[in-house]
Parts: C-alpha cells; sequence; structure tokens
C-alpha cells in the first residue's frame, strides 16, 4: 500500500473519532504543518521519476482535498455545537421592556388644517396666510363693516392701541382683503390660522381657529358655493351621504349669506354626523358683497364669487368627540397624548385623511 | 327679539302649525334661538315617592326621608309631617325651589344635624288650600308613572326667540316678521288697525329741532294727551307684555313698549306738568348733568342729542327718558314722544356713555323715518282707551326730508348670483309683498324700497331678499371643478408642516397656546424686543403679545411638572411678536424638554439631558428639512434666557448675522424663576422665517451617483490643543488637507484632566481615507497622515497626542 493510501486511511479514522477543537488543529498541523505528513509528500515527489510523477500528484491532491474538506467540515460542526451550547445559557427575558422611546403628537387642531388643505388642494385651492396683528381697516372697514355700524358689536375685539387703530384679526377674512389687494382674479384661495375675540367661558376661547375660503372668477354663483360645502363636508367628515342646510343669514362682507347647518344625531352621547334629524350650525358663507370687491379693486361687473369661514376647532371636536374647546389650548400631557396624532399620520388624498 | 305665536297672529292670518310657523321662520333667515315656554317658579315642584322613613335621630317628631324623586338617586329630607310614610306620592321641592306660601327660598340646610335636601310640601305651602296638616297625598292612579315629573302644569305660552341679525332692524317688532312670514307664503299679512281717533286742540307745548351740526334728530313728533287717569295695565296688556318676560310697570308705560315691540316704533312719554314751557332738541354741552330712569347720573360729553326743555336736559334723544320728566300713576296730562334719530349719533353716545337700552338698539339699526305719525296715534288711542283723557293734533317737526332708496334692479342678476332661475311675475310678488314700490320696464324693476329697510341700498340687496323669501333650497349643488390656479403650499408655508413633523417624531407633544401671555414671564423671554400690550386683555396674566415661543410653553411646562410629569417634551410652531403693526412678527418653532433620559429604566443608565440632546435634535430635524449639513454653522452667541457656556445659535451658509436657530440648556435664573423643579431642561427655537429655500427643486439638485470600490482605511488621531479651540475647525482643517481621499472624520474622545495641561484638552479623531481613484499604498497613506499632522500643528499650534 502506498504511503499516500495509508496516510488517508489513518487519518479517515482519526477524524472520526475526535471532536475536540483542538484535536482537529493537531491533525490539521500533523497533516500540513512545516513537516506535516502530507506536506512531505509533496516535497517526495521532487525526486520520482517523471513517469510516476503524473500519478502520484493526482493521487496526492486528491487525497489532500478530500482531508481538507473533512478538516474544514468538522470544524464547522464543532464551531456551530459551540454557538448552540452558547445559546443555551445566552436566554434573556423578551418580555422585559424595550429601550426607551417617546411617541411625540400632532395637536388635533394642526391635523385638521392639514386635513382641510388637503381637501381643497384637491379642488385646486391653495393656502394663504395673514398676520395675526390686523388694521382696523382690513378686519372691518374693507370688509363693509364701517365705524359706527352694529355689526362691528359682533366682535368683542383685542385692541393693541387706545385709537383703535390696529387690533388682533377677530376673523380670518382679512385675508381676503390682502389676497385681493395684492393679486389679480381669478382667486381661489382657502385662510387658515388664529383668530381672536375677547370673550371666554366654556365655549368660547379667547384664541380660536378659522379657516376663510374665497373664490373669485367670472361666474361662479351660490351654486358653486352649495356644491364646494357639499364637497368639502362629505370629504372631512369621511361619510357617504350628508345632510346639509342653507339658511339666510347676514354678513357684512357678503350677500346673499347663508348660515349653514348639517344633519347629526345623537348615539350613545356621540354626535354622529350626517344622519338624524337634529341640526348644527358649522359654518357661515356667501357671495362676496361688490363693497368688498370695490374695496379691494376688483371690478365687481365683472368678477363676483363666493366666501365662507368655517370654525376649526369646532370641526376637531365634532369629528374626533372632543367635547371642551379650552382644552385645546392648556397643553395637559394627557390631554395632547389622548387626542394628538402620529406625525406620521399626513392626511392625503390616496392615503386617506385619516386612519 | 321674543314674541308669542298669538302676538304673531294679530298681524298674520295663517293656518300652519306652531312647529311650521317656526321653520319657516329659520328659512327666510331670522334664526330660532329657542321655542319654549318661559320658565316658571312652579316648574321647580315634582312628583315624589318616600322609599322608606326612618325617625330622626334628635328629634322626636321629625323623620328622615329617603325620596325617590326620579333622577336615579334618591335624596334625603327630614320632614315633620305626621302623615309621611313608606310608599307614599307625594310633591317634592328641591333646594333653590321658593315656596309660595312665603316666598322662601330653599337651600340645603341641617335640622336637628341631620342634612335635608329640600322639602316635602303640604297643599297650604303650595297654596292649593288652607290645608297644612300632613303633606300631599297623591293618589297611585294618577301618579304612580310620573315621579320626577312636574307637579304644576306649564301653561305659560310658547315664546318664539329669534336672533336678529344688526340688518334687520323692521324686524325688531312683531309686524315686521309677520310681512316677512306672509311674504314667504306663511299666511296673509293683516290690514293694519288704522287706529283712527279723535283728535281736539293743538299741541301747544312748542317743540323745535335746532338747526346746528352733528344734529342727531332729524324729525320730532307729538302729541299732547289731556287729563289721563294712569294706572295699572288691563291684564291683556300685562300678559302679552309678561310672556315674553317684560315687567309691567303702568299704562302709560307698558303702552309705549307694546307699540315699540309691536311696530318696532320708539316712543317715549313725559309727564307734561314736568316741562318748563318748551321742547328744544339739541346738541348737549360738554359737562351737562342729567340723571336717567336707570337712576344713574351721566354727565355729557359736546354733540349728543338731548330732548331738553328750559331747565336743562330731560331726556337722551332715542336711548333713554329722565327721571325729572317721567310718568307716574300720578300723572295728569301727558306729552307722546315719537322721533327719529340718526343711527350714528345714537350708537356714538350710547358707546362714549356705555349705554344699552330697547330704544337705543332699535334706532343704531335704524326706525322706519315714516312711522312716527303712526306710532303717535297706535300709541294715544290705546292710552285713551285705558286712561281716558283728551289727544291733541300731533306736531310733527322735521328738519330733514327723507328719501327712500330707488333702485332699478336688473332682473337677469338674480340667476347670475343665486345659480337660480325665479319668474319676473314671481319677483315682482314677492318684493310688492316685502313693501317695495315696482314699476316694471324690460328686463328691469324699478324699485323703491320701503322706509322700513334702510340696509336695502342696491342691487345685490335685492337679490337677497328674492332669494331667501323664495328660499336657498332652489340653489342647485355645482360639481367643484379640480383646476389649480397657484400651487396649494408655498416653501414657507411646507418647512412649516415639515418641521412641525419633524420635531414630533422625535418624541416631542405639540402645544397651541395664546398668542398673548403674562409680561412677567415675557419679560424672562424679550431680550431686546419692544413689549406689545393689549389694550383691553382678558386678563391681567394676559396683557402682552407674545415676545417668544417659550413665553407660554414654560407656563405650561410648569403645570405638566405640577401634575407629577418628570419627563416632558413640548414643541409649538406659531408667531411671535415684535412689534403692535402687521407683519411685525416672525413664525418660531420652540421645544422645551425636561428631566432624565432613560430615567428608572433596568437596562440603560440614566442621565441628565443635556445641550447634546438638543442639538442632535434640531440638527436632524434642519437636515430632514432639507437642509445641507455643509451648509448649517454654528457658533454660541445666544440670547441670554439660554445657558451661556452650553447654548449655540446655528446659521443657514453664509449669512453669519441671522441665526435660523438656537438650542441649549436653558439658564439656571429661567428655571430659579420660574420656580421649575426638574432635573434638567433642554430648549431650542427655529426661525423658520429666515430659513431660504434652495435655489433648485430637488430633482434638479440631484448628481450622478458616484462611489468607490477601492481599499477604506481608517487612521486614528489625538492631537493637544487649546481648551477653548472648537473641535469643528480642528474638523474643517483636517478635511480641508485632501478633500478628494478624506471621505470622514469622527470625534471619538475629548479629554480633559490627569496627563493633560491644565488649559489643553486631548481630541481623539477617526478620519476615513477612500480613492476613488486606486487602492492607496502605505506610502500613500503615511504622506497623508503626515500631512494631516502637520497641517493641524501648523495652523492650531496642537501637538500630537504621543
Amino acid at each position: 500500500m502506498s504511503d499516500i493510501i495509508k496516510i488517508k486511511e489513518e487519518y479517515l479514522n482519526k477524524l472520526q473519532e475526535i471532536s475536540e477543537l483542538k484535536d482537529i488543529n493537531q491533525i490539521k498541523s500533523e497533516l500540513f504543518g512545516k513537516n506535516g505528513k502530507i506536506s512531505n509528500e509533496f516535497k517526495k515527489m521532487g525526486s520520482l521519476p517523471s513517469e510516476d510523477r503524473k500519478k502520484v500528484s493526482l493521487d496526492l491532491n486528491a487525497t489532500k482535498n478530500e482531508l481538507q474538506n473533512l478538516i474544514e467540515k468538522k470544524i464547522k460542526d464543532i464551531e456551530i455545537n459551540e454557538i448552540n451550547l452558547k445559546l443555551k445559557n445566552e436566554k434573556v427575558d423578551v418580555t422585559l421592556p424595550e429601550r426607551t422611546f417617546s411617541r411625540g403628537k400632532i395637536h388635533p387642531v394642526s391635523q385638521v388644517i392639514d386635513e382641510i388643505s388637503s381637501i381643497f388642494s384637491e379642488i385646486g385651492f391653495n393656502v394663504e396666510e395673514g398676520p395675526d396683528v390686523e388694521n382696523e381697516y382690513n378686519n372691518f372697514t374693507a370688509l363693509n363693516t364701517p365705524e359706527n355700524h352694529p355689526a362691528r358689536d359682533m366682535h368683542d375685539t383685542f385692541y393693541l392701541d387706545k385709537n383703535k387703530k390696529f387690533l388682533l384679526r377677530t376673523h380670518t377674512s382679512p385675508v381676503q382683503v390682502r389676497t385681493m389687494l395684492q393679486g389679480k382674479p381669478p382667486f381661489k384661495i382657502i385662510a387658515p390660522g388664529r383668530t381672536y375675540r375677547s370673550d371666554s367661558d366654556q365655549t368660547h376661547a379667547p384664541m380660536f381657529h378659522q379657516v376663510e375660503g374665497l373664490h373669485i372668477d367670472k361666474n361662479i354663483n351660490m351654486g358653486h358655493l352649495k356644491g364646494c360645502l357639499n364637497y368639502f363636508i362629505k370629504e372631512f367628515f369621511e361619510v357617504e351621504k350628508i345632510k346639509m342646510r342653507f339658511r339666510p343669514s347676514h354678513f357684512p362682507f357678503t350677500e346673499p349669506s347663508a348660515e349653514v347647518d348639517i344633519g347629526y344625531e345623537l348615539k350613545n352621547g356621540k354626535i354622529i354626523i350626517g344622519e338624524g334629524d337634529k341640526w348644527l350650525e358649522i359654518l357661515g358663507c356667501g357671495m362676496v358683497h361688490p363693497n368688498v370687491l370695490k374695496n379691494v379693486k376688483v371690478d365687481p361687473t365683472k368678477y363676483q364669487g363666493y366666501a365662507f369661514g368655517i370654525g376649526i376647532d369646532r370641526l376637531a371636536m365634532l369629528k374626533y368627540g372632543i367635547n371642551d374647546l379650552r382644552a385645546f389650548f392648556e397643553t395637559d400631557y394627557r390631554w395632547l397624548s389622548h387626542f394628538g396624532f402620529d406625525p406620521l399620520d399626513v392626511p392625503s388624498s390616496y392615503r386617506g385623511l385619516s386612519r | 327679539m321674543k314674541f308669542t305665536i298669538n302676538w304673531l297672529k294679530d298681524h298674520l292670518d295663517t293656518k300652519l302649525t306652531d312647529e311650521k310657523i317656526v321653520d319657516k321662520l329659520t328659512n327666510v333667515g331670522l334664526e330660532v334661538e329657542s321655542f319654549q315656554r318661559q320658565t316658571s317658579e312652579f316648574d321647580q315642584f315634582v312628583v315624589a315617592r318616600i322609599i322608606s322613613v326612618e325617625k330622626h335621630p334628635n328629634a322626636d317628631r321629625l323623620k328622615v326621608c329617603e325620596v325617590d324623586i326620579g333622577k336615579g338617586e334618591n335624596v334625603k329630607v327630614v320632614c315633620g309631617a305626621p302623615n309621611a310614610r313608606q310608599n307614599l306620592l307625594t310633591v317634592y321641592a328641591p333646594p333653590g325651589a321658593i315656596i309660595p306660601k312665603n316666598q322662601m327660598k330653599l337651600s340645603i340646610s341641617k335640622i336637628r344635624g341631620v342634612t335635608s335636601y329640600g322639602m316635602l310640601c303640604s297643599e297650604s305651602e303650595l297654596k292649593l288650600s288652607k290645608e297644612s296638616e300632613g303633606i300631599m297625598e297623591l293618589s297611585k292612579n294618577n301618579y304612580s308613572n310620573k315621579i320626577g315629573k312636574n307637579y304644576f302644569a306649564n301653561n305659560a305660552p310658547k315664546v318664539v326667540d329669534l336672533s336678529i341679525t344688526p340688518n334687520r332692524a323692521d324686524c325688531l317688532g312683531v309686524r315686521g316678521i309677520a310681512r316677512d312670514l306672509a311674504a314667504a307664503g306663511a299666511g296673509k299679512l293683516k290690514k293694519k288697525n288704522s287706529g283712527k281717533i279723535k283728535c281736539s286742540g293743538q299741541q301747544v307745548i312748542k317743540t323745535k329741532i335746532t338747526k346746528e351740526k352733528h344734529q342727531g334728530c332729524s324729525a320730532f313728533g307729538s302729541c299732547l294727551i289731556k287729563g289721563v287717569k294712569n294706572k295699572e295695565s288691563p291684564q291683556w296688556l300685562k300678559d302679552k307684555l309678561l310672556a315674553i318676560g317684560q315687567k309691567p310697570i303702568s299704562a302709560i308705560v307698558d303702552v309705549t313698549n307694546y307699540v315699540m315691540l309691536d311696530l318696532n316704533r320708539p316712543l317715549h312719554a313725559y309727564d307734561a306738568d314736568k316741562i318748563d314751557t318748551e321742547i328744544i332738541v339739541r346738541n348737549s354741552k360738554k359737562g351737562e348733568i342729567f340723571e336717567a330712569l336707570d337712576n344713574k347720573k351721566y354727565t355729557l360729553e359736546e354733540n349728543m342729542c338731548v330732548i331738553t326743555d328750559k331747565t336743562g336736559v330731560l331726556g337722551l334723544g332715542g336711548i333713554i327718558g329722565g327721571t325729572r320728566s317721567a310718568t307716574e300713576f300720578e300723572t295728569k296730562n301727558i306729552l307722546l314722544e315719537s322721533a327719529y334719530f340718526e343711527p350714528k349719533s345714537i350708537r356714538k353716545t350710547s358707546r362714549v356713555l356705555s349705554l344699552d337700552t330697547d330704544a337705543k338698539h332699535r334706532f343704531e339699526r335704524g326706525i322706519d323715518p315714516n312711522s312716527i305719525l303712526e306710532g303717535l296715534i297706535a300709541a294715544a288711542s290705546l292710552i285713551q282707551k285705558i286712561c281716558g283723557g283728551t289727544v291733541s293734533k300731533n306736531n310733527i317737526q322735521r328738519n330733514e326730508k327723507f328719501k327712500q332708496n330707488r333702485i332699478s334692479f336688473p332682473t337677469k342678476m338674480l340667476k347670475s348670483i343665486t345659480g337660480f332661475k325665479v319668474l319676473e311675475k314671481e319677483m315682482v310678488k314677492i318684493l310688492d309683498n316685502l313693501g317695495f314700490h315696482v314699476k316694471k320696464k324690460k328686463n328691469i324693476l324699478d324699485l323703491k324700497a320701503p322706509s322700513w329697510r334702510p340696509d336695502i341700498e342696491q342691487e345685490i340687496d335685492v337679490v337677497e331678499e328674492i332669494a331667501r323669501i323664495k328660499g336657498y333650497n332652489e340653489i342647485k349643488i355645482e360639481l367643484p371643478e379640480k383646476i389649480r390656479i397657484k400651487p396649494t403650499l408655498n416653501y414657507q408655508q411646507k418647512l412649516f408642516h415639515f418641521l412641525q413633523r419633524s420635531i414630533a417624531s422625535k418624541g416631542y407633544l405639540e402645544a397651541i397656546t395664546w398668542s398673548f401671555t403674562d409680561s412677567k414671564v415675557n419679560d424672562l423671554f424679550k431680550e431686546e424686543k419692544k413689549e406689545v400690550e393689549i389694550v383691553n386683555p382678558i386678563s391681567s396674566d394676559l396683557n402682552v403679545l407674545r415676545s417668544s415661543i417659550f413665553s407660554n410653553l414654560i407656563i405650561y411646562l410648569k403645570k405638566n411638572l405640577e401634575r407629577d410629569f418628570k419627563d416632558i417634551s413640548i414643541f409649538e410652531i406659531g408667531p411671535t411678536f415684535t412689534g403692535s403693526k402687521p407683519g411685525e412678527q416672525e413664525i418660531v418653532l420652540g421645544g422645551l424638554k425636561s428631566g432624565l433620559v432613560s430615567r428608572l429604566n433596568w437596562i440603560e443608565k440614566e442621565r441628565k439631558l443635556d445641550v447634546f440632546d438638543a442639538k442632535r435634535d434640531i440638527v436632524q430635524t434642519l437636515l430632514e428639512i432639507g437642509l445641507e449639513s455643509n451648509q448649517i454653522s454654528i457658533d454660541t452667541k445666544t440670547p441670554t434666557y439660554y445657558h451661556p457656556g452650553k447654548s449655540g445659535a446655528i446659521y443657514q451658509s453664509s449669512n453669519k448675522s441671522n441665526p435660523i436657530a438656537y438650542f441649549g440648556e436653558a439658564h439656571p435664573n429661567v428655571l430659579q424663576k420660574m420656580e421649575l423643579k426638574t432635573d434638567a431642561l433642554i430648549i431650542f427655537e427655529i426661525f423658520l422665517d429666515r430659513i431660504k429655500s434652495q435655489k433648485n427643486k430637488l430633482k434638479d439638485l440631484k448628481t450622478m451617483f458616484q462611489y468607490s470600490d477601492f481599499q477604506k482605511s481608517e487612521r486614528d488621531f489625538a492631537f493637544v490643543i487649546d481648551k477653548n479651540f472648537k473641535v469643528k475647525e480642528l474638523i474643517n482643517i483636517i478635511s480641508q488637507v485632501d478633500k478628494d481621499l478624506i471621505k470622514a472624520i469622527k470625534v471619538f474622545d475629548v479629554y480633559e484632566g490627569e496627563n493633560i495641561e491644565k488649559d489643553k484638552k486631548s481630541v481623539a479623531l477617526n478620519v476615513t481615507i477612500q480613492s476613488s481613484q486606486k487602492s492607496l499604498t502605505d506610502d500613500d497613506l503615511n504622506r497623508l497622515n503626515k500631512l494631516i499632522i502637520s497641517s493641524v500643528e501648523n495652523k492650531t499650534g496642537a501637538k500630537l497626542r504621543s
């Protein structure tokens, strides 16, 4: 029997029996070390006659590969065994709490503003904003509410100077004035923002939020107004059907003016929008008064259109079942966590307005 | 404006039910606030059942009864009646009820040591009979299913309460309401009681309106009624007034009130014998004093419209009469006034004197100037009927002639505004019913507006009249078109949304707080900014506009700390104010975070929040909203409410004058002054109006993506450098050594203390080196190493740590 076969058989047997990594390393060096048995066989090859050399070389390489493969397999097996053994002692209680994180939230008013913007964006409105501090002209006079008009009493106004020239805007309507003075028709805007009135009780806060809508073009009539609001209310409350009632009313800056009620019913103390035979007033609107258009340098014989104003806080309360307006502004950690929205909930038409 | 349906029917022939009438009112734009009975003091008494009776522990003759009053919860009532017994049905009066017999108001009280909630009543206490022996016994048959219900039926008529918009002065009288309803098809407007009256003799008290600038009276009508006997009003008149909550006073006063409510025609009755010689309607002089019927003395300003006699001021025209000429039960001769006062003048005077009356409310909105005579006749005939006397001829002084508004109305305008069509014939009918004078021309209606509708001035007013009477149900829905004129949001608005959600995603709760705040707190954050005061604040601790986003947030942080929350993260994004003029404001995002990181944590070591927590949140946010890290630079100039050594300012690109953000630990003084009890407090603010947009959109900014697969090497350096030397500069110097090869620099240790000189620190950095062209040789790397060391040492005076 050749040395090669002897070596091979001897070590195949040896490898069968061992299971320790150090034994394998021992065998590895016995075979392939500097003076290892296989290494020596290779060295011997040089002295062989050339006609034998080829065959021996083939055998030797085959043996070398076979042994090496076996050794490597053995090593892997042992390693896996070792890992498995180690893992047995590495068990943790995964029901222990995770590393800390905290969840931030978006305020319901901000969320609802985004919902409103998303809805109106779908029908081509863009968002305009104006300053919280207004002059008396933009807040009242330009909106057809002159100094001596009793309609001014409808707004309890915060003033910033004794002469009552500067004030905190009592509605978002001055944004209409600014937008129209700065541009040319057509206009198709919404203007959400903070508004202020100096009364404060359970249902009134000295600061609240409104969104103003304005669409001025040729031939815009009350049918478009009704269509726009009908679309908005359906989208906002995410209901199939909506009962809506237009009721004549009066605002100095629109004529004809209307207040809009929506139908609702009470189910287990919760307001369900769209059904039932009770009415809830949710907004005021109308056709922009020609006097207003004249004041903002728009020709009322060529252009006309509608405007509306909606209380945002109230919409948020209705949609999300919040019953105390003042809590919106009191920054109670518990309240914000409860009513706030996840920052990933960005209202959009393709992902839906709300989860 | 309140009225009963019966009163309405004085003017309206209708077959509609009350509910239909209420609907109709809503549909024509007269908003019904409520339609209900006046509450009566008898509403308090309810049917109740005695559940059990126990002896009073401290009094032999008293009992303690457990009573079911139909509210789900029983009440304890102490009672002395011998007939109080289990299961008896009787009448219960709750605390607050007034006992009819003695007009005593009940309250929760202790009777011999036992608290009694209300009372069980006898017939005599309810004034039903003289029977005072024992409490009432109600029959089981009739009352056992009425527990909790009112014992007394409320027979008061139901009252309609309308919220009248300021344009509709005419509907401050019942007749005006009836007219609208009739026009809308709810019935027929009855003919006026033309109240013919026999007049005898002249009105002998001379009346005169002075001609002067700012004269607030343009017509003054009067008549004299002699030999009256003033008395209590007859029952029908009392009932009418009582039904709508008005208190009857005397026949003369009640009649003037009745005519005002009925026809929206305010009147005033003077005791003629108290008038000195004559009536002069003139402007007041500054300092004139006058005692009004509300028993207050008013000192007048210049140019208020006053009714005077030779002695002085008798009344404020159209607002309130005076005590000196008031009618009394003894009054024999009266002068009845029916006048027209200018709305502007009324409004000005009443605002200066802070006076609001029913008459003022009406004159301010505009009274029918043609109703002077009608009012005089209506009131005089009623007074004569009730109090007797002889009525003189009328005397009407006029300064100005009233002109009716004329409008030429193009009929096609209705459809153009409302989108629906109304036949011309129907338009004419509606306008006619509303009191317009209509003349038809081709495509045009020539209109004279009714004298009681000063609000109707131009075509659009006519559109509204026709539309509201026809009904807004006629308006057809036009589906919205999806045409966009401009992008929905501009850059700054997008930033607002990104910032808001980016910060929230880092664990902060969004708050919305008032735009005004307490000046004392605001002072902590105001810096050099002007204080913006509110002239009429809602309370003294909300008296200025906030100069900083922190002025309110810090107050609410404190409140939450006091609720025993310790680790709080809140933010707000909204306006802060630099002045009291429009536009002197800036949108700021402010965040606050208090407490510890990993408080009471089984796996992580707890530690205090520090400036680098704030920096992480703010830098990550700025990158998320689209800034590049190489655009951001930082220095240490921060406002005084930041910790001077642990805070920073962030600038966008080269603009070093206007920071876009601050971050840091709060100044300990702030915590002390606010008495905040927290382990740590970090704050930051972002000034979003100062962030400039990128010139190009993202689609143009993205460059070709290139990466290198050649060998990457890392080298560590530790430099000993001046303590105050900014590490950021060190990093800049190193990265400048070879911008192509140096891919990243990390700071992995900063050390001061043992083995380092006192005014030095050791900074250890890890530099990643990679070429995009080849594998770097050891020589290449060594060369770069040396270059880095020499550059740093030369430029900063640092030494490589050995």
